[in-house]
């Protein structure tokens, strides 16, 4: 065990470092830079900003001075933000992706498993049918059409809710909710396509012959192997949800770090692109071994390698 | 052989000396999708909207690009049927139009990631190891790499091209797939029928796509079918980077973002598109289910 | 039993409307916009400031917010418009024009109490032009004399440049040569002070985003100071107790939201939480106008819509080509049918202001339009090849570009492509001259034409056109040069008529700025969106 988790944290430092390489030249080499502007600055001001920044040493050299400051944790100061360094941004906004995040994935899975579940074993009843059209609605009714909805039925015709921000526990509601409801359904659809898979094994025939109940035999014999599919699409989606939604905090007007993933590309803010990058990466290793833990305990045929 | 298609075995072992059965399997296959009313339902929805986008607009007296300034948005009626937009053209034969961009990116992009994707993730399921180690820590990166910055890059080196869209779509789509199946393959390749067919000597790739795959094509198919409107979704994205359809041809995905912007004021631009779009995902979403209750052998001897 | 979960949330839901109330932080609640008693003032700002730093800032939100904490020597007036002291109580101006000499307000005080002295501005002015702080405005300093010598590095002693403190409330400025535009561009936060000893003291004066604009470090000289700055959420300022002319600040507070999607800040000023928005989405004008139309305002902005020509690649570098296209487009439909807000058709390439409208016309008909294109060779738009309409990603721009794509095929024959990039590459394409047409827009600087003509300078930063004619270099250089207002006029008036006649540009709007504002909200109009916030207030 230990010497599993050894190859894999060295496995994902040398992924991270190819990582971090890759995005770095990447960078360098996408059109505009984080001082082309509109208005364009003179050339002597643009070669006093480089020189400021460092942009204008080599890039091998810019890159290993990246890689030395980060070695020390320090992610470098933001382009775009210049009284911020990225550690802080990336401080700042964590908590609050990782709050509405969690929350979502809350309400996600308490409507997605109960759902996949019960569609699966009541399959093909009119419970399936339903499950299946609330699940589908979910999927094909994109966020930035269900958040706009939300807001006019609940803050503006109702008067419940403000329209955006994220100061009370009630600006939590409407986000939190959307972005559930759109990750409720692939789970509950994954759910219950790996729910058919084992309810139809040998072995819950047998449990079923031998007089299980039912609850029995969903509980004890089926769950799970039945959430392997859901399990593997999780790893993934958690580092996408914790990291924040671009779509929902941008209709929400969240302070979350799901907009400075999109942003920060789109203003070239090369560290800060980099820091949240990382940040990523870090959390996506984690959680796909997460995920491969979590398989291995579910079925015992599964076995931990590399 | 015929051992191994005893009731233990999950799905009969086919081909080579069974060529029949396995005809057979098809064709069970078929009539018991035949039977399936919603399949039978999703699959003729997806039929006459492939057709209505395909051929409709040959009916239409209007072009997609055709304006009519002095007219605006206007609701639906009987010279546009389904309305027009803020610019006055109509919104029935843009939506065909845009109808041909989103099956078929949604089709080719799907294609694409469904291939690699499954791929992919049988053989690192399958062989374990150093090789799975070593290709789930490219799935790590390909996660982690910024894609906005990857399609600007793209299309710096290769030009606007229709073929970059599938690159772009299919580089991000594929990796949650390879993950699925990995895992279902992992949990499947020791089970005692594959361990049969193992000590009958059968061939790696014979045992990967003939034996293993068939028996986690549920979790496939399902994933299928929910990455299909992402890859409708993500096309309206990088038609914002500038590749993917350019204006004044439209998308469904870009048809959907606009209207989403004026849903108060022009709501036929919403619904319309959205109604659309919601019906071809739950026809695909049916057929889907279908096909996989279909092929799934054990089900049938219930 | 299945529609359960679904009924769950919606009761929690309704539970949490419920304790709402109880949780109150101090932004308005849904459905009540706080009255004028409080004087606190809610308002859009379209994005999150860069930083507070007047000599680091570039955009017009770090404007409106700067301009709320910093005060330069001269401001806008009461009505948005015209001049009037500031942190200078009074100034003269020498015969020639050169020599301007700024008497500091006695009672200017920074917010720390200490006085606001000409040594401050004049080691500020020293700091904005220090190479080593690579300030991105420093340019606007360069018409006072030695400021770019110094900025280049070939003036090391400051002394020399013509910033000079007489006494500690005197300030003398003298130019290199008459700038007739001076007072307007010294509005530009670019000339605004910064408090010297607190910029050292967070980590020295050429060193750009130290933490002194944080919280409780920032020392400005302006109506409001700051108490309250959490990133992508809100910006608060409270009025100064140090301000020289405090009592005729009105406003307690003003609250700037960073409302970077202007559907969700439209949104936030129906439940009320905004007095004011940024902007205003398109199809929403027209829903304000018929319902609320006290709500909705159509302010003029001095700026240019444009499509910039790329007058180096056939087929248009033949002017009749560029005059053509120029010619065939509708402007008064595109305006009334397509940006619905109230902008103003271009035929020319500045805007008009009050001290100048020019006489200068693109002029011609539709069928002058097909007889040049025919004349240089394309009848009818044959034997051209497909040109590009190279646009930044935006709905606004898609919008205009297909309307005169349909015009341009309609009127001329000639089928142009579209072409949309992602902002930064967008710039790149125009700064590199990859492009065929391109959409851009202008926003003045300042009150004066030569902000606009400037652009077309061979040469200019900002030119992007491949346009180069010496005669407008020496119009432009003679403009700067002339004697009296009336005779420089009359020299852009020559500048505009060439410029139309060659078109390197296809003008297309004038634009304004069109928003949301509660009615009880007094917001005078600016041409260049610098508030001067204390004539900003809540009406009773």
């Amino acid at each position: 065990m230990l010497r599993f988790f050894a190859s894999r944290l060295l496995q994902s430092l040398l992924a991270l470092l190819v990582i971090i390489t890759a995005t770095f030249f990447m960078l360098r080499f996408v059109p505009g830079g984080p001082f082309t502007a509109e208005k364009a600055v003179t050339p002597e001001i643009l070669r006093n900003l480089e020189a400021h920044y460092g942009l204008d040493k080599p890039l091998w050299h810019q890159y290993f001075d990246y890689l030395g400051s980060l070695a020390k944790g320090d992610f470098g100061p933001s382009f775009k933000y210049p009284n911020r360094t990225v550690n802080e941004i990336l401080g700042d906004k964590l908590p609050v992706s990782i709050e509405l995040g969690a929350l979502s994935l809350l309400v996600a899975l308490l409507i997605g498993l109960p759902l996949g579940i019960l569609a699966a074993v009541r399959r093909n009843t009119w419970v399936d049918y339903w499950g299946s059209t609330l699940g589908m609605m979910g999927i094909s009714i994109p966020t930035f059409v269900v958040g706009p909805l939300l807001v006019l039925a609940f803050a503006i015709h109702a008067g419940w809710f403000n329209a955006s921000g994220w100061y009370t526990i009630s600006d939590r509601v409407l986000p939190c909710l959307v972005l559930g409801i759109a990750y409720a359904a692939p789970i509950g659809r994954l759910t219950r396509g790996g729910m058919l898979e084992v309810l139809n094994q040998d072995f819950i025939r047998t449990a079923r012959a031998k007089g299980a109940t039912e609850l029995r035999v969903v509980f004890k014999h089926s769950l799970r192997g039945g959430l392997l599919p859901v399990v593997s699409f999780l790893g993934p989606a958690i580092a996408g949800i914790l990291t924040g939604s671009f779509v929902i905090e941008t209709i929400f007007q969240i302070p979350g770090l799901g907009r400075e993933f999109v942003n920060s590309a789109f203003n070239r803010d090369y560290t800060l692109v980099l820091g949240t990058v990382i940040l990523y990466a870090g959390l996506i290793m984690a959680l796909n071994l997460a995920a491969d833990l979590a398989q291995a305990w579910m079925n015992p045929k599964v076995r931990l390698e590399g | 052989m015929s051992t191994l298609v005893a009731p233990s075995a999950p799905v009969p072992p086919a081909p080579a000396a069974a060529l029949e059965r396995g005809n057979s399997l098809w064709h069970d296959a078929w009539l018991r999708l035949r039977k399936n009313r919603l399949a039978v339902f999703g699959a003729v929805t997806l039929i006459v909207v492939s057709l209505a986008c395909f051929l409709g607009p040959f009916f239409s007296p209007y072009g997609y690009e055709d304006q009519n300034l002095d007219l605006g948005a206007s609701a639906p009626s009987a010279q546009h049927w389904l309305g027009t937009d803020t610019l006055g053209r109509d919104l029935l034969v843009r939506l065909l139009y845009g109808g041909r961009v989103s099956l078929g990116v949604g089709l080719a992009a799907t294609v694409v990631a469904l291939t690699i994707g499954v791929v992919y993730g049988a053989v690192a399921g399958y062989f374990g190891g150093k090789l799975d180690a070593a290709m789930m820590r490219i799935v790590d990166i390909m996660y982690s790499l910024p894609f906005t910055i990857f399609v600007i890059l793209l299309m710096v080196f290769f030009g606007r091209n229709i073929i970059l869209l599938f690159v772009a779509i299919g580089a991000v789509e594929w990796l949650t797939m390879a993950r699925i199946v990995r895992g279902q393959v992992m949990s499947v390749k020791r089970m005692e029928f594959i361990e049969a067919a193992r000590s009958l000597g059968f061939g790696k790739r014979r045992l990967i796509f003939r034996h293993i795959l068939p028996n986690v094509l549920g979790p496939i198919i399902v994933y299928t079918t929910l990455t299909i409107p992402g890859v409708m979704l993500l096309e309206a994205f990088l038609s914002f980077l500038g590749l993917g359809v350019q204006p004044p041809m439209s998308s469904w995905g870009v048809l959907i973002k606009d209207g989403a912007e004026k849903m108060e004021e022009f709501h036929w631009l919403l619904i319309f598109p959205g109604t659309v779009f919601s019906l071809t995902l739950f026809s695909l979403n049916f057929l889907g289910d279908g096909l996989r209750d279909a092929l799934d052998v054990r089900s049938s001897k219930d | 039993m299945l529609n359960r979960p679904p009924f769950l949330v919606l009761a929690a839901l309704a539970v949490l409307a419920g304790c709402k109330k109880s949780e109150n932080t101090g932004s308005p609640a849904a459905g009540q916009t706080p009255g004028a008693q409080a004087q606190v003032l809610h308002l859009g700002n379209g994005t999150e400031p860069q930083d507070l730093d007047p000599q680091i800032v570039t955009g017009v939100p770090e404007n409106k917010i700067v301009n709320a904490l910093f005060e330069g020597l001269v401001a806008y007036g009461p009505n948005g418009q015209g001049t009037v002291p500031a942190a200078a109580a009074r100034w003269t101006i020498s015969p020639d024009g050169l020599v301007y000499t700024f008497y500091l307000q006695p009672e200017g005080r920074w917010s720390n109490g200490d006085p606001v002295t000409a040594q401050h501005f004049v080691r500020s002015y020293q700091r904005l032009l220090t190479p080593s702080l690579a300030a991105e405005y420093a340019n606007k300093l360069f018409p006072v004399v030695g400021a770019e010598e110094f900025y280049r590095g070939q003036l090391s002693d400051f002394s020399q440049t013509g910033f000079k403190a007489i006494d500690p409330s005197t300030l003398q400025i003298t130019l290199k040569r008459r700038t007739s535009f001076l007072l307007e561009s010294m509005k530009h936060y670019a000339w605004f002070p910064v408090h010297i000893p607190t910029v050292e003291k967070f980590g020295g004066l050429d060193r750009k985003g130290t933490a002194w604009t944080r919280v409780g470090n920032l020392v400005g000289n302006g109506p409001f100071i700051l108490k309250e700055w959490s990133m992508q959420q809100r910006l608060v300022a409270d009025k100064s107790p140090t301000y020289w002319d405090r009592a005729a600040v009105k406003l307690n507070q003003i609250v700037f939201y960073p409302t970077e999607n202007i559907e969700t800040e439209e949104r936030m000023f129906r439940t009320g939480q905004l007095h004011k928005t940024n902007e205003m989405p398109l199809d929403k004008t027209d829903v304000y106008r018929r319902e609320q139309p006290e709500s909705l305002r159509i302010d003029p902005l001095l700026g240019i819509y444009f499509y910039r020509i790329n007058t180096t690649r056939p087929p248009l570098n033949d002017k009749r080509v560029r005059k053509a296209l120029a010619l065939a487009i509708n402007r008064e439909q595109l305006v009334e049918k397509v940006t619905r807000q109230s902008q103003i058709p271009a035929y020319s390439a500045c805007p008009p202001m009050e001290a100048f409208t020019s006489p200068a016309r693109l002029s011609g008909d539709l069928d002058e339009a097909r007889r040049l294109l025919a004349e240089a060779g394309y009848p009818g738009g044959k034997g051209l090849r497909k040109i590009d309409l190279l646009y930044n990603t935006s709905q606004n721009h898609k919008k205009i570009a297909e309307a005169i794509q349909q015009m341009w095929r309609v009127n001329l024959g000639v089928e142009v492509g579209l072409m949309n990039q992602e902002w930064k590459v967008y710039l790149d394409s125009q700064d590199t001259l990859n492009y065929d047409l391109c959409r851009a827009g202008w926003i003045a600087d300042y009150v004066d034409p030569n902000t606009f003509f400037d652009l077309w300078r061979t040469g200019d930063g900002n030119n992007d056109t491949g346009f180069a004619n010496p005669e407008y270099d020496r119009m432009l250089e003679q403009a700067l040069n002339a004697p009296t207002q009336a005779d420089r006029m009359a020299i852009y008036a020559k500048m505009d008529a060439l410029l139309m006649d060659e078109v390197p540009i296809i003008p297309i709007y004038f634009y304004t700025r069109t928003y949301a504002m509660n009615p009880k909200v007094n917001y005078p109009v600016n041409l260049v969106e610098t508030p001067n916030w204390k004539f900003i207030y809540l009406k009773e």
